[in-house]
């Protein structure tokens, strides 16, 4: 008993120690596999753990990150809107509603508008705090009457192929926003402008900028960072 | 004349190496994860209590090869680290085995008089239990750490949803300082730890992986401060077989 247990012992040892060698000097998409069912697993612990009245909290006198607020984007040049080549800007809202919206900035500006001072965390590790104003991602979805098959939105981008897609809960939690005003000003062409999502409950590659397209789907649809191997849950 | 006794029961025979495993592959790919932003202040704010803000670490001491391969390592291995660290804290407690590292009174005595001994102030080894003092107070700050690891993980795992257990750390930012300050004590412990086996106990390799211990070659009975096996070989084989005073 005593012997077939030690047998036992060293032998797992030696292969977990075995398995542990061999996936040192792999690539982890040899190890994909086991990788790819615990993040499958974590999703669903993940989506069990969220709770709409879990907010984000940042201390009124906590400082803004202002100009050092880090500016991110695909694309090789800072992605602008040209209204002489593309047209007015319109922020559609399609997909699984009833009535598909069109809305340009102006259309934005006048619905019900959110203020909030929040973290944006970044896959990195760091955070910084910002005051953003928008519309609530929840709004559009009663505005545009997003049906039972909503469970999924994508958010598309005009940087480029950028998009990411949420599950309906976290889109749907109030501090997500298609944000246009950042610290007080409309948002700058560095951060996302005309509008972006904006958000403190998913990582900030979760967050789509130069936003073109709210569109509500049945499945998800993947996204830039995570067709890249980030999770794709990405949620705080 | 070998006095063996069964020392380590499975459980903690088998949580001690798959810790062993979970602790270099959430380590390793922790700290992948931090080179990512190697410091601790926020864009444009500065931190103070960690001197070498800005500096990766080395690569070669890191896993998981880029940011989002070793996101997916440290979140697969969490599971098995926590699971691990549960089994061997209810082990622990339900098999009265905390008593040999929970410190008790005269612990803080004990420890000096081990320091005393391992600096040849003192000539004879202290008399302990299962473990000397100083080893006492090092295997129970590990669980404990532990749980300020795990808890802070939480922290800057889930800021928002689990906000309840960052607030505990003060806000993210802390969180994940306590976080990287907790693994980089608990590997030094971990490191003085495997020195201290080679260099003074060798023989207590054989009872975490077989369970037996021969007391003959404790370091009470060799008298052994580090690396004494080594340096006197003699007088070790003498001192070994000879009966205790």
């Amino acid at each position: 008993m005593s012997l077939d247990r030690r047998k036992f012992i060293t032998v797992s040892a030696a292969s977990l120690s075995g398995a542990l060698l061999a996936a040192c000097d792999a690539n982890p998409k040899s190890a994909g596999r086991l990788l790819a069912l615990a993040e499958a697993r974590n999703e669903t612990v993940e989506r069990g753990l969220f709770r709409h009245a879990a907010v984000d909290r940042v201390p009124g006198s906590a400082k803004l990150a202002g100009k050092d607020f880090p500016k991110y984007f695909i694309s090789d040049t800072v992605p602008t809107w040209n209204p002489a080549a593309r047209g007015v800007w319109r922020l559609e809202v399609s997909g699984a509603v009833r009535t598909p919206l069109s809305l340009t900035l102006d259309d934005l500006i006048k619905l019900p508008r959110i203020t909030q001072k929040v973290d944006h965390f970044c896959v990195e590790g760091w955070n910084a705090r910002a005051v953003w104003s928008g519309v609530r991602v929840s709004d559009l979805a009663r505005l545009a009457g997003a049906t039972n098959d909503a469970h999924y939105v994508d958010f598309t981008s005009f940087d480029s192929d950028y998009h990411e897609s949420w599950d309906m809960a976290s889109a749907m939690h109030a501090q997500t926003l298609v944000a246009y005003g950042m610290d007080g000003t409309l948002l700058g062409p560095a951060h996302g402008a005309p509008a972006r999502v904006h958000s403190p409950v998913k990582l900030g590659y979760k967050n789509t900028k130069y936003l073109t397209k709210v569109i509500f789907m049945p499945a998800k649809n993947g996204g830039y960072w995570s067709d890249l191997g980030y999770e794709w849950y990405g949620g705080t | 004349m070998a006095e063996l006794v069964k020392r380590n029961h499975w459980i903690v025979r088998l949580t001690h190496w798959v810790n062993v495993i979970a602790i270099v592959v959430m380590a390793g790919s922790g700290m992948r994860i931090f080179n990512a932003h190697p410091s601790f202040a926020r864009p444009g704010e500065h931190f103070a209590l960690n001197p070498w803000e800005g500096h990766a670490i080395p690569a070669w001491l890191t896993f998981g090869s880029w940011l989002g391969g070793a996101r997916h390592w440290h979140f697969a291995m969490m599971w098995i680290l926590v699971a691990n660290g549960v089994l061997y804290i209810g082990f622990l407690w339900l098999h009265g085995e905390w008593r040999d590292i929970v410190p008790r009174r005269g612990d803080a005595h004990s420890a000096l008089e081990m320091i005393k001994f391992y600096l040849f102030v003192r000539r004879d080894h202290p008399i302990g239990g299962k473990h000397n003092a100083l080893q006492k107070s090092a295997y129970f700050a590990m669980p404990i750490l532990g749980v300020i690891i795990v808890l802070s993980g939480l922290a800057i795992w889930k800021p928002v949803t689990l906000g309840f257990i960052t607030v505990l750390f003060v806000n993210y930012k802390w969180a994940r300082f306590a976080h990287f300050a907790a693994m980089a004590v608990l590997l030094l412990l971990a490191l003085v730890h495997v020195f201290m086996v080679f260099a003074v106990d060798p023989y207590s390799l054989r009872s975490m992986i077989t369970g037996w211990y021969n007391r003959a070659r404790s370091p009470e009975a060799r008298n052994a401060r580090p690396f004494y096996h080594l340096l006197a070989p003699g007088v070790e084989s003498a001192d070994a077989e000879a009966p205790r005073p």
